[in-house]
């Protein structure tokens, strides 16, 4: 079985854990264009080399960051988020109401 | 006796047929480039060879012929997808294949054995339903059957596995499989025959780019000049196109695959299990293939994992007790090229004379025919993409209109 050095829960089997996707600037749901929109939901580089990527702790529903890659599996670094994400993320879209 | 065949044999040296030409040195340029040398690439050269008369075309295969996920899959052809958009489609492929022996006049092995599914929750024997008024409403020969109709067809299945009892069967009768590998080479020699030049051990590394054109590619063996290119790389699309910048929803997940030793003849459907991810079938020489989900993660990588055989082993032998002892002989993987609503990238890309065949993912050898005949027209009329391939443009994730096949491909074959 293949090691996944959890930032939380320590080394613990791949498959306890959840791939999540390349980490992608979000561009501003509020002022971006449908295109840049659909850009960040579907479209990833899916390169060859060193990525990173969000992953998940299945158990503990822990988000995290590690350093892959993508061509011989090696996992070089995993790290907790808040190296990234300094500051609290919020999502400007405005509540609205549906009618039908 | 005919003379011919006594002069055959009283000959002292037998005439070897040659299925390839020799490799010639390439071109300075070429009207149409193909890159990938697989089935989809080999396809698309002979159709346009056969209808359209353009022969001045260069294949090019970074390894050798067949050798990506054309010889890898496990040669499921079957036509009961889900949407009106797919099932159009991979029913005219079903059609294709089943002339295809004769075309090449060389034994593809096509052989219709039909493909059972099984449904193990209410929410399946809906969809199913779906499924099989789909499938018929275009021309397939698809029902739904019961358990005592799966246990004549199956009698070796279990029909009670753990806690997921069998409810009912999707019972596809066009279902079948062919010589995977024989497909690539029909393609291949009948288009050679008509003057395409094959180069293999030729890797297309990099792209001239003038005014939104590409006016030629880079290879290991040089540059040429092109009027146009197609790319038909399967596992590795998202590495060409990027060299473009041409950005796409595709992911390149390891799908693995096994078979065991040879049995004596007791399967002849193909049967498969959405809920337990995994698919049987027994091959001519007796072996049988089991297949199933794709890694958990993407990678760029061919190696089998233990994890995946335990899993997908696991299932099987709750279809099939008695297969605990069998020995497995074989292992191996291919790289496929994922998209979110598993539905294949074809069609124009952003760049004026590059056009796509990607997005093939786990399900594309069925495929084979018809995305031949579909790229050929679309290079033929420059550009003008043929209605059984226009929902499956790349814009259509801009735009908002995905082709979801998720739930007729989740055994991803
Ligand atoms: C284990 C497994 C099981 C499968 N089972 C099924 C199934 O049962 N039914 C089904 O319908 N589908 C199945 N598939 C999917 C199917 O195999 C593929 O979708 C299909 O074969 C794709 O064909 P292709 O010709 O596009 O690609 P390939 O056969 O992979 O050909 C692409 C070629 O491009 C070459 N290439 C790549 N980059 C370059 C470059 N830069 N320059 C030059 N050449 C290049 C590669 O070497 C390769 O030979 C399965 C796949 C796998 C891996």
């Amino acid at each position: 079985m293949k090691i996944m050095p959890c930032p939380l829960n320590g080394p613990r089997n791949i498959s306890e854990f959840t791939y999540g996707g390349e980490l992608n600037a979000m561009p501003d749901s509020a002022t971006c264009t449908d295109a840049e929109w659909a850009d960040y939901v579907f479209n990833c580089e899916n390169r060859v080399g060193v990525v990173t990527e969000w992953w998940m702790h299945n158990a503990s529903s822990y988000w995290f960051l590690a350093e892959r890659h993508t061509g011989s599996d090696e996992i070089l670094r995993t790290f907790d988020p808040k190296e990234v994400f300094t500051q609290r993320v919020d999502f400007h879209a405005p509540a609205q109401e549906v009618r039908s | 006796m005919p003379f011919a065949l006594l002069k055959y044999g009283l000959s002292s040296e037998y005439p070897v047929e040659v299925d390839l030409p020799a490799p010639k040195d390439l071109k300075s340029a070429y009207d149409v480039v193909i890159i990938g040398g697989g089935g989809h690439g080999l396809a698309t050269a002979y159709y346009l060879a056969k209808y359209h008369g353009i022969t001045n075309i260069a294949v090019l295969e970074k390894a050798y012929l067949g050798g990506g996920n054309t010889a890898r899959n496990t040669a499921v052809i079957r036509s009961n997808y889900l949407t009106s958009e797919g099932v159009r489609f991979y029913a005219e492929s079903v059609k294709m294949f089943k002339n295809l022996s004769n075309e090449f006049d060389f034994n593809i092995m096509y052989s219709e054995r039909g493909q059972l599914t099984l449904a193990h929750t209410d929410a399946t024997v809906r969809a199913f339903r779906q499924r099989a008024e789909v499938n018929k409403h275009f021309g397939g020969r698809t029902e739904m059957i019961d358990r005592q109709q799966i246990r004549e067809l199956v009698p070796t299945l279990n029909l009670d596995p753990g806690h997921l009892p069998v409810l009912a069967g999707l019972w596809h009768i066009d279902g079948a499989t062919a010589r995977h590998d024989a497909v690539a080479w029909g393609y291949a020699k009948q288009a050679a025959k008509r003057g395409v030049e094959i180069h293999q051990l030729t890797e297309v590394q990099d792209f001239v780019v003038e005014h939104g054109k590409v006016t030629a590619v880079k290879t290991n063996r040089g540059t040429i000049q092109c009027g146009c290119v197609v790319q038909a790389v399967a596992g590795t699309s998202s590495l060409l196109m990027n060299k473009l910048g041409i950005r796409a929803p595709i992911h390149s997940y390891p799908l693995q695959a096994m078979v065991t030793q040879p049995f004596k003849p007791f399967l002849d459907p193909l049967v498969s299990s959405s809920a337990l991810h995994c698919y049987v079938q027994q091959t001519s020489r007796g072996e049988i293939v089991f297949g199933g989900g794709s890694d958990p993660y993407p990678l760029y990588n061919t190696r089998s994992t233990l994890d995946l055989k335990e899993s997908l082993l696991a299932a099987a032998i709750e279809m099939f007790p008695f297969m605990a002892n069998a020995k497995l002989m074989r292992q191996w993987a291919g790289t496929t090229d994922m998209t979110p609503d598993y539905s294949p990238i074809m069609g124009r890309s952003p760049l004026d004379n590059y056009y796509l065949d990607a997005g093939w993912g786990t399900w594309g050898f069925k495929a084979t025919p018809i995305c031949g005949w579909t790229m050929a027209e679309l290079v033929a009329s420059g550009g003008q993409p043929p209605a059984l391939i226009k929902p499956f443009a790349l814009e259509r994730f801009s735009t908002f209109r995905q082709v979801n096949e998720m739930g007729a491909t989740a055994a991803s074959h």
